[in-house]
């Protein structure tokens, strides 16, 4: 490549602001043509807020955007189409009951009628599919597919309105490891066709193993942009919090003692009778924490929910400390299982754990509010008393700003997770399920909130956590059990174990069947 | 952080909602021919300007704070009971049958237990809906508006079947026996200045006990809350333990039974009789003022208080301005129910957008 050929992506000076809040700070990128560029950051340090600036979403307060040597101005994402950028969102924008050609039409329609485009389509797309190894039937369903088979109909979706720059956000938190590297060798192989990506992850181990370069964001400023070769994950770790990070988890080896949760032959069917956990049986013991790895929606969700009494059962029992919960009618229910000793951190803590509207104090008492120490009287809560146990719950967890008194929706993804950990550990609770700890949470919050559930596993209680990231199944577990298709495909320790072999069972795939 | 001041929410914006709605409704007063200005002083002073006014301004208030107040806690479960108007009308039914059937010694009597036969049937009204969507989940809106008319068919069925007075025309029960009478604010406080034949009686107390009791259940009780956290996110209130049906169950009961005491302003307090429509639109009225009023007890009670004065100085209008019809006065209470309550978003997003710029700057 010459110096006199422009990058494909050339950022200068990109400020913007929502309210008060300075999103991006003056930011300059320079992208090659050709190559991965990977954004690093955490959560809130203004990645999104920049991709959608590229993409048309927001309009910048200041600063230029230059495509290919062009000042281009962006309003809205038909010009960011018009320019050659496309994006590969996080949540696929598909519709799930029409087929891959009919989605990949779908708002580039050459006319009133529909044959035609579908007739051009189908023979673009075979030709997009032998040339970059994105294996897709045109004629197939969208929801009967694949979650990786549809991020490759999104890929598709782009390259065939002529996209040279593609921008992908997280995408591979929804897939196996396989399917990730499957990814990485499309991506490579669209990138020796000249095509210029944008990878966006907070996975350091995939901007190690893609990129070219890399560039570090935080708190709405680009902090470093460096060669991928010259750098290393503990490096852009520490360019991203600002301080030196643990990566690993410390933590001594495990003592565990009786058995609190059995498990045997659990069963659970959902609205439309679909099995959706074919006979669990699983035993954790005090002191001990079970992770449960698989690939979103193998199982994992419904397993924590039957456990938290947020769903029935259709067969199987459940004991907790040697005695039968009662699984039954109407007395199984969240109130019953916070009786037996089981707390429980949903996956998503917005939709689940917290009341956005409701102020801290009120999240803190949330499940909990039939407690004695919360009524003033038969008919009133104490919420006086609320609000003190808030204050105080929130200066152990370090939940900034610790003001009971704001809404649980102003507080960030790091701290709201903070109040559901401690709202959920300091009750003591004999077993804890917690699931995707810390998910859409800033590393610094990784850290405590890993330490925490060390911290109740070493006296003495029990602990299943359900996780679709590896490294931290792998970090924290004292045994790992792998879910596929509402199953336990099998159980290993982490010692004796890696990703490649958890991969292999994560897709369905058995030693003994192999 | 808030996209804007609490205070803009709660009274900047349903106030320049209603400035929007008056203006619009000046222009439709301007186009028939008549001054904006004097229709809006007529109407100012016929509703608040005497003592006769407000005797009738605050009767229509009653109405609308129990209409209003049964809706907004409908809503805090996110339930949209629009079946106000027929609860209220089968609460008429409960006091009827209350007031009728037992020799009453004295008005307070009278008034607990017609509270309670008010209360009760019209919450039983409320029931079947709540329950098909509980169970069925059959949708409120629509079984609660269909049950508006149910109740109205039910409602003329049995008086001119079963509770007409023989020989007599009317489809309206007897008149009630004279110690069922409720005292009115002329009988209470005579010093007021207030006419004998003012419509504004005891009832009013009753709704402003209302509106605490629902202040209390909403926000210090945890039923409240349940209501509340129910209302905002179903899934979590799953997680929580918090048991679906019994919210919905309940808080529709609580509504139902709201919309009943209307009744006992209008059919016991007014009519002293039960006609065939006691509640006169009172109950699409609470969804408009329950919009109004965020659902807060405190706002419910100025937006009621805000059509009682449109009701009451309408009435004055259309007496004091012959060429403003009754119709007339329809569009322009239609206006303001429109712009408080179904047209709020065309109002929030721009003045957010202020407040966000004003930030900005600031």
């Amino acid at each position: 490549m010459t110096d006199t050929e422009p990058y494909a992506i050339e950022l200068k000076g990109i400020s913007k602001a929502f309210g008060p809040v300075q999103a991006n700070k003056d930011i300059s990128l320079h992208v090659r043509k050709g190559a991965i560029h990977g954004i690093v950051g955490e959560n809130g340090a203004g990645k999104s807020t920049l991709m959608s600036i590229l993409y048309g979403f927001y309009k910048a307060d200041a600063g230029e955007i230059i495509i290919n040597g062009q000042p281009t101005l962006i309003p809205d994402s038909q010009a960011a189409i018009r320019a050659g950028i496309g994006m590969v969102h996080q949540h696929f924008k598909l519709v799930e009951n029409f087929t891959v050609v009919e989605n990949v039409i779908l708002g580039a329609e050459d006319g009133a009628m529909l044959q035609p485009s579908i007739t051009k389509a189908r023979r673009v797309l075979k030709e997009l599919s032998d040339e970059y190894e994105l294996h897709v039937d045109p004629d197939s369903v969208v929801e009967e597919i694949s979650v990786g088979h549809q991020q490759r109909v999104e890929i598709l979706k782009q390259l065939y309105r002529h996209a040279d720059i593609l921008i992908l956000d997280e995408p591979t938190g929804v897939l196996t490891p396989a399917e990730a590297d499957h990814l990485f060798r499309i991506l490579n192989g669209l990138r020796d066709q000249g095509k210029t990506i944008i990878l966006i992850t907070h996975k350091l181990r995939e901007i190690m193993e893609i990129t070219d370069t890399v560039s570090v964001m935080r708190r709405g400023e680009m902090t470093a942009t460096v060669q991928t070769a010259d750098t290393s994950p503990e490096q852009l770790a520490e360019l991203m919090v600002g301080r030196k990070v643990l990566l690993r988890v410390d933590k001594a080896p495990a003592n565990p003692g009786e058995v609190v949760l059995d498990v045997t032959d659990l069963q659970v069917r959902d609205d439309q009778k679909v099995e959706r956990l074919k006979g669990i049986s699983l035993q954790i013991r005090a002191g001990e924490i079970l992770g449960i790895a698989g690939v979103a929606g193998n199982g994992q969700s419904e397993l924590l929910e039957v456990l938290g009494g947020m769903i029935p059962a259709a067969g199987g029992t459940i004991s907790i400390n040697g005695e039968r919960i009662d699984l039954t009618g109407t007395a199984s229910d969240g109130q019953s299982r916070r009786a037996r000793g089981i707390a429980h951190v949903p996956e998503d803590r917005q939709k689940e754990g917290l009341i956005m509207p409701f102020m801290a104090w009120e999240n803190m008492g949330f499940g909990y509010h039939h407690d004695p120490e919360y009524q003033k009287n038969r008919l009133f809560m104490d919420n006086a008393a609320l609000k003190q146990d808030t204050a105080d719950k929130m200066e152990r967890f370090d939940v900034r700003p610790p003001n009971p008194m704001l809404e649980a929706k102003n507080f960030s993804g790091g701290n709201q997770q903070k109040i559901v950990v401690a709202r959920e550990i300091e009750r003591n609770p004999d077993l804890l399920l917690i699931g995707q700890p810390t998910r859409g949470v800033d590393i610094g919050a990784i850290e405590f909130i890993h330490k925490q559930i060390i911290a109740l596993r070493d006296q003495g209680k029990a602990i299943l956590l359900v996780s679709v990231e590896l490294e931290e199944i792998l970090s924290l577990s004292d045994r790992i059990a792998v879910m596929f298709d509402g199953k336990i495909m099998g159980e290993r320790l982490p010692a004796d174990t890696n990703e490649g072999e958890l991969g292999l069972l994560m897709a369905g795939v058995t030693k003994g069947a192999a | 952080m808030d996209k804007m001041p609490k205070w803009a929410d709660i009274a900047l914006i349903p106030f320049i909602n209603l400035v929007l709605a008056l203006v619009v409704s000046g222009l439709v007063v301007l186009y028939i021919g008549e001054s904006p200005w004097e229709a809006m002083s007529v109407m100012v002073r016929g509703s608040i300007g005497s003592a006769y006014g407000w005797g009738y301004t605050l009767y229509y208030a009653t109405n609308f704070i129990f209409t209003g107040l049964a809706v907004a806690v409908a809503f805090h479960a996110r339930m949209f009971n629009i079946g106000g108007e027929g609860q209220a009308a089968i609460g008429g039914l409960g006091v009827a049958i209350v007031c009728l059937s037992v020799p009453w010694p004295h008005w307070t009597i009278a008034l607990l237990a017609a509270t309670a036969g008010a209360a009760a049937f019209g919450a039983a009204w409320a029931a079947i809906p709540a329950y098909l969507q509980a169970k069925r989940g059959s949708h409120i809106v629509i079984t609660t508006i269909m049950f508006n008319f149910i109740a109205s068919a039910l409602l003329v069925y049995l008086l001119v079947n079963v509770f007409r007075v023989p020989g007599s025309m009317a489809p309206e029960t007897a008149r009630f026996a004279d110690p069922t009478h409720l005292p009115n604010a002329y009988d209470m406080a005579p010093w007021l200045g207030f006419s004998r034949s003012t419509p504004l009686n005891v009832s009013f107390l009753v709704a402003l006990a209302a509106c605490v009791g629902v202040w209390l259940l909403i926000w210090r009780t945890r039923l409240g809350y349940e209501i509340r956290a129910y209302g905002h996110s179903q899934t979590a209130a799953v997680y929580a333990g918090i048991n679906p049906l019994r919210i919905i169950m309940i808080s529709m009961l609580i509504s139902g039974g709201l919309s009943g005491l209307l009744a006992i302003n209008s059919v016991m307090g007014e009519a002293e009789r039960l006609v065939i429509d006691p509640v006169q639109g009172a109950g699409f009225v609470g969804i408009a003022v329950a919009l109004m009023g965020r659902s807060h007890p405190v706002g419910v009670f100025l937006a009621a208080l805000l059509f009682g004065m449109l009701y009451q100085g309408g009435a004055e209008l259309e007496f004091e301005m012959p060429s403003v019809s009754r119709e007339m006065l329809l569009v322009i209470q239609a206006l303001v129910i429109m712009f408080t309550g179904a047209l709020d978003n065309m109002v929030r997003m721009p003045v957010e957008r202020i407040f966000l710029r004003l930030r900005k700057g600031g």
